[in-house]
């Protein structure tokens, strides 16, 4: 018995299982999840909604509160859940641990550079430089 | 306990019959890693082409437009609803609710039919506008 050796629940979700710590990491991908229903929604209702989808009214759309805050809530959230999934498959497949940490560091730094790529793109079409 | 003793394992992937709340089960995952990887990359380059200026944002509707780029993202659109469904129905099992055979197969095979009418809906909007 190794993962079964814990009495207590919290003994049983500390350092073990195959990420190597406890809950936080899947309420996190809930917490985003829920997240990502409303925005993800809006996103899509945004889009259908708009009159057409040429740069000037995206500049238009990105370039109002009601466009760019919820766009900057969305790229946050989804590119924190994508890392999440993607750390949960990881962790499902990669069982060397090593290589296990080497693409848990790789995915993080791919999922920040992302992040702030879009971010920046937005503050420069909402701020009125693009 | 001794752990070399020879114990009997658990069923292979192999024997078992797929049903639909198997195959909605590893499309939750494939549907999820196709959004990160390829979805968030599309929706960075979107952003930096309408950043970018005119030039860089024709470009992006020239492959976006192109019967290679139109299945990526009509793909990617199936992709999000499946992910979508699946993924409140998740929420629910995640209270403990559900499990029972006929409600769980039932509720897999709706996001099936849910993600395939939300896709083809999504896409008579976005085409159907006058775009």
């Amino acid at each position: 018995m190794s993962l079964g050796q814990s009495a207590t629940p919290l003994g049983k979700v500390k350092g073990l299982g195959a990420s190597g710590h406890g809950g936080h990491h899947w309420l996190e991908e809930r917490f985003t999840s829920v997240s990502l229903v409303l925005l993800s929604l809006w996103l899509v209702f945004s889009l259908a909604m708009l009159p057409e989808l040429s740069r000037e009214v995206l500049k238009e759309w990105l370039g109002s509160a009601w466009g760019a805050v919820p766009m900057t809530l969305f790229i946050v959230t989804a590119f924190k859940h994508g890392l999440d999934g993607m750390k949960v498959v990881v962790d499902d497949y990669v069982h060397e641990e090593g290589n296990r940490i080497a693409l848990h560091f790789l995915l993080t730094m791919a999922a920040i550079a992302g992040a702030a790529t879009s971010l920046f793109a937005l503050a420069k079409i909402a701020f009125g430089a693009a | 306990m001794s752990s070399t003793r020879e114990r009997p394992l658990s069923p292979h992937l192999t024997i078992w019959k797929w049903g639909p709340h198997m195959l909605v089960s590893i499309l939750h995952r494939v549907t999820g890693a196709a959004l990160t990887v390829a979805g968030l990359a599309l929706l960075a380059w979107w952003l930096a082409a309408i950043a970018g200026g005119d030039q860089a944002y024709a470009d992006f509707v020239n492959l976006a437009g192109h019967p290679v780029g139109l299945t990526v993202f009509v793909g990617l659109t199936w992709a999000f609803w499946q992910h979508f469904f699946s993924g409140l129905r998740h929420i629910v099992l995640d209270t403990g609710a559900g499990y029972e055979l006929k409600i769980n197969r039932f509720w897999a095979v709706m996001t099936l039919a849910g993600s395939l009418l939300a896709t083809a809906a999504t896409w008579f909007f976005l085409l159907g506008v006058g775009r």
